[in-house]
């Protein structure tokens, strides 16, 4: 087991299930699935002995439902899974945005639709990650490009999804979960970790949802001092139903998106790499930002000014930090293992500036090369 | 016992319920309150889960943590908490469309881990809430709002699958009995290990009025007059009742209980480490 301190030699899925161990991780529902399944392996392996608990269930509809339990009941709880278990915990996973549980779910992304390209790379489900439940809800997605990030943002998702009572996504790819790299880990006095915030109200004046000006609501954990109901149709803040009420409905969604745009100093993360002086920023994340890295660092010693934009956060989309870089360059270059899914986001986060948008998409469970980046980066000057 | 004590657990605040005249999903969670109330169920120890349907009526009036989930799915989520708290007691209300139907996987391998779990199923042979569709459970040749010509398929016995499936304790009441089907959901409380009650309901609104049953009492003498008293050691899910319903408790043996066993190789694992 990790001790924290000396150099390791681990693949990024590896890594992900530590660092949702070090974050206090002590649920893991799992169920099969390449390129994911290696997560699964070491919670099974290592929760037991740190009292927590493994299971791995019938389906991904059973895994993601049992960490929605576990995390009401206050252990902190994570499921893991690639693109078709992914489309089957999507009705779950409304459900915990709904009800504002904690939990975290990794998607290590294969090429699809369908079972598409077993175990291939891809970056075709960033869309579904932030759409593939049904009904107006936020979401909070992020984007690991190495073997220690896969360790760093499943701590921050496991932190993110206490502080705000939603769940998260790691979004990793069939390259990054599988690629191994010598990593030395923090210790564990290093890490931050945040447990969700209690009531404190007497029990006969708990009210679940209730705001208490902070735009989230205490959490009281299942056998504790308080009682409580959970519904998933619309409700009140005492947690019953309130489907006939427009107004407790409007209200109710428009605080579940509050509750993430009030704090997106907290949740956006971008990783900026030679933009300052940059005339072509490529924007990209996860295996292809490691691909544009090096063809920035290519171009460069060629003369030509390029940068990097790498979304580390995803969901919600970092259109501020976007305009603000973007703004001194003429030509961005959006890369992506997919047919252009963050096109749309990229164009507004830019729309009234005069930089010209391009994209360089694959979606053929192929990496695009640093070469592939490089070439189009020439095209552009 | 003191009449009437078992209205501690209901959410009296919440009252009055919204079933239709004559349902007999009321009656069924009186049976299950008396059993809470019979063995002193600390509240706050208690979680009782539902999903949806107007089985998932059942949860919002009870005074204990109530959660009602998605369809098909408690079982996932009521895994979830007794897994990661097995000292609270946790109780599920499934319908037969939920429990049968879209959360006929999730009843086969809960039953099979055998997770301490208490899941009574209130079969009303019929979708109640969306209007009178047939389920799982409607009887061969009756009638739904899906079903306009009689139903073609084959329903299933709902006991059997859970007893094949592992369930430890397997019993089946009816909404004519109360008091009988409350000792029969005791006894699961009291079990340890998966237990499933199937409780028959009556809906008077879609199932009663499209199959020509004049009112919900005329449902439920139908239910008696075919219900057959069995008892476990005489009593094996293959023999012809010659369609009679067999009602009381089927099956009950001890077998390993999932959280223990869980418990169990964590302590094994953890000694051998200080060692
Ligand atoms: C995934 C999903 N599919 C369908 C529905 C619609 N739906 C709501 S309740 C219900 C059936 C309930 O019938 P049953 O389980 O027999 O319970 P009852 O209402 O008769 O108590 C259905 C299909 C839903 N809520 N979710
Ligand atoms: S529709 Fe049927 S099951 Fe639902 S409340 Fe009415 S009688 Fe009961």
């Amino acid at each position: 087991m990790n001790s924290g301190c000396n150099m390791q030699f681990l693949q990024g899925n590896e890594a992900c299930a530590l660092g949702a161990i070090e974050a206090g991780v002590r649920f893991f529902g799992g169920y099969p699935i390449t390129p994911a399944t290696e997560i699964a392996e070491v919670m099974a392996r290592e929760l037991p002995k740190l009292g927590g608990v493994f299971v791995q269930f019938e389906d991904e509809i059973a895994s993601i439902g049992a960490v929605i339990g576990a995390s009401v009941a206050g252990t902190k709880a994570m499921t893991a899974t690639s693109g078709p278990g992914f489309s089957l915990k999507q009705e779950n996973l409304g459900y915990a945005i709904h009800v504002q549980i904690p939990c975290v779910v990794v998607n290590v992304m294969r090429g699809g639709p369908s079972t598409g390209l077993p175990t291939l790379p891809s970056q075709s489900d960033v869309m579904q990650a932030r759409w593939g439940t049904h009904g107006d809800h936020p979401i909070i997605a992020l984007a690991p490009y190495s073997v220690r990030e896969c360790f760093d943002l499943t701590v921050r998702a496991v932190n993110l999804s206490e502080r705000f009572r939603i769940p998260v996504i790691v979004l990793s790819d069939a390259i990054i979960g599988h690629v191994r790299e010598k990593v030395v880990l923090p210790k564990r006095e290093e890490l931050t970790l945040v447990e969700r915030k209690k009531p404190t109200v007497d029990p006969e004046d708990y009210k679940p949802f209730e705001d208490d000006g902070t735009g989230i609501p205490p959490m009281a954990n299942l056998g504790e001092d308080y009682l409580f109901h959970i519904t998933s149709n619309n409700y009140d803040d005492e947690g019953f139903p309130a489907t006939n009420d427009h107004d407790i409905a409007g209200r109710r969604i428009k605080s579940l998106y509050n509750k993430i745009e009030r704090y997106r100093d907290e949740i956006d993360d971008v990783d900026l790499f030679m933009v300052e002086d940059a005339e072509i920023i490529i924007v990209a994340y996860g295996s292809t930002a490691r691909s544009a890295r090096r063809a920035v660092m290519m171009a460069r010693e060629e003369g030509i000014k390029a940068g990097l934009f790498r979304l580390k956060t995803i969901w919600p989309f970092p259109y501020d930090h976007l305009k603000a870089a973007a703004e001194s360059a003429n030509h961005l270059l959006l890369a992506e293992m997919n047919m252009s899914q963050l096109d749309s986001e990229v164009r507004s986060a830019t729309h009234d500036l005069e930089t010209k948008l391009h994209g360089l998409h694959q979606s053929n469970g192929m990496l695009i090369t640093p070469y592939q980046i490089y070439d189009s980066l020439k095209g552009l000057v | 016992m003191k009449r009437n004590s078992y209205k501690k657990y209901l959410r009296t605040h919440k009252l009055p319920h919204i079933w239709c005249p004559g349902c007999g999903h009321g009656i069924i969670l009186g049976a299950a309150l008396r059993a809470m109330d019979e063995l002193e169920l600390d509240p706050y120890k208690t979680v009782a889960v539902t999903a949806i349907g107007c089985s998932a009526r059942t949860n919002a009036i009870m005074n204990c943590n109530t959660i009602q989930t998605t369809h098909g799915r408690s079982l996932t989520f009521a895994s979830g908490i007794k897994m990661a708290r097995p000292d609270l007691t946790v109780l599920l209300f499934v319908g037969d469309g939920d429990g049968a139907a879209i959360g006929g996987n999730h009843l086969i391998h809960a039953a099979r881990r055998n997770v301490d779990l208490t899941t009574i199923l209130l079969n009303n042979s019929i979708y109640g809430m969306t209007g009178g569709q047939y389920s799982p459970l409607t009887p061969y040749q009756k009638t739904a709002s899906t079903s306009p010509y009689g139903n073609l398929e084959q329903d299933f016995d709902v006991c059997k699958l859970a007893d094949a499936a592992g369930a430890s304790y397997v019993a089946r009441g009816i909404a004519h009995d109360p008091r009988h089907l409350s000792r029969l959901i005791r006894g699961g409380i009291e079990h340890k290990g998966f237990s499933f009650i199937e409780g028959i309901s009556q809906c008077p609104t879609y199932y009663g009025r499209r199959n020509k049953f004049s009112s919900p009492l005329e449902i439920m003498r139908w239910v008696k007059e075919r219900s057959v008293r069995v008892k476990p050691e005489t009593y094996n899910f293959s023999q012809d009742m010659d369609g009679a319903i067999p009602v009381g408790l089927l099956s009950h043996r001890n077998l390993p209980e999932f959280t223990d066993e869980y418990r169990k190789l964590v302590e094994q694992l953890q000694k051998g480490d200080n060692a």
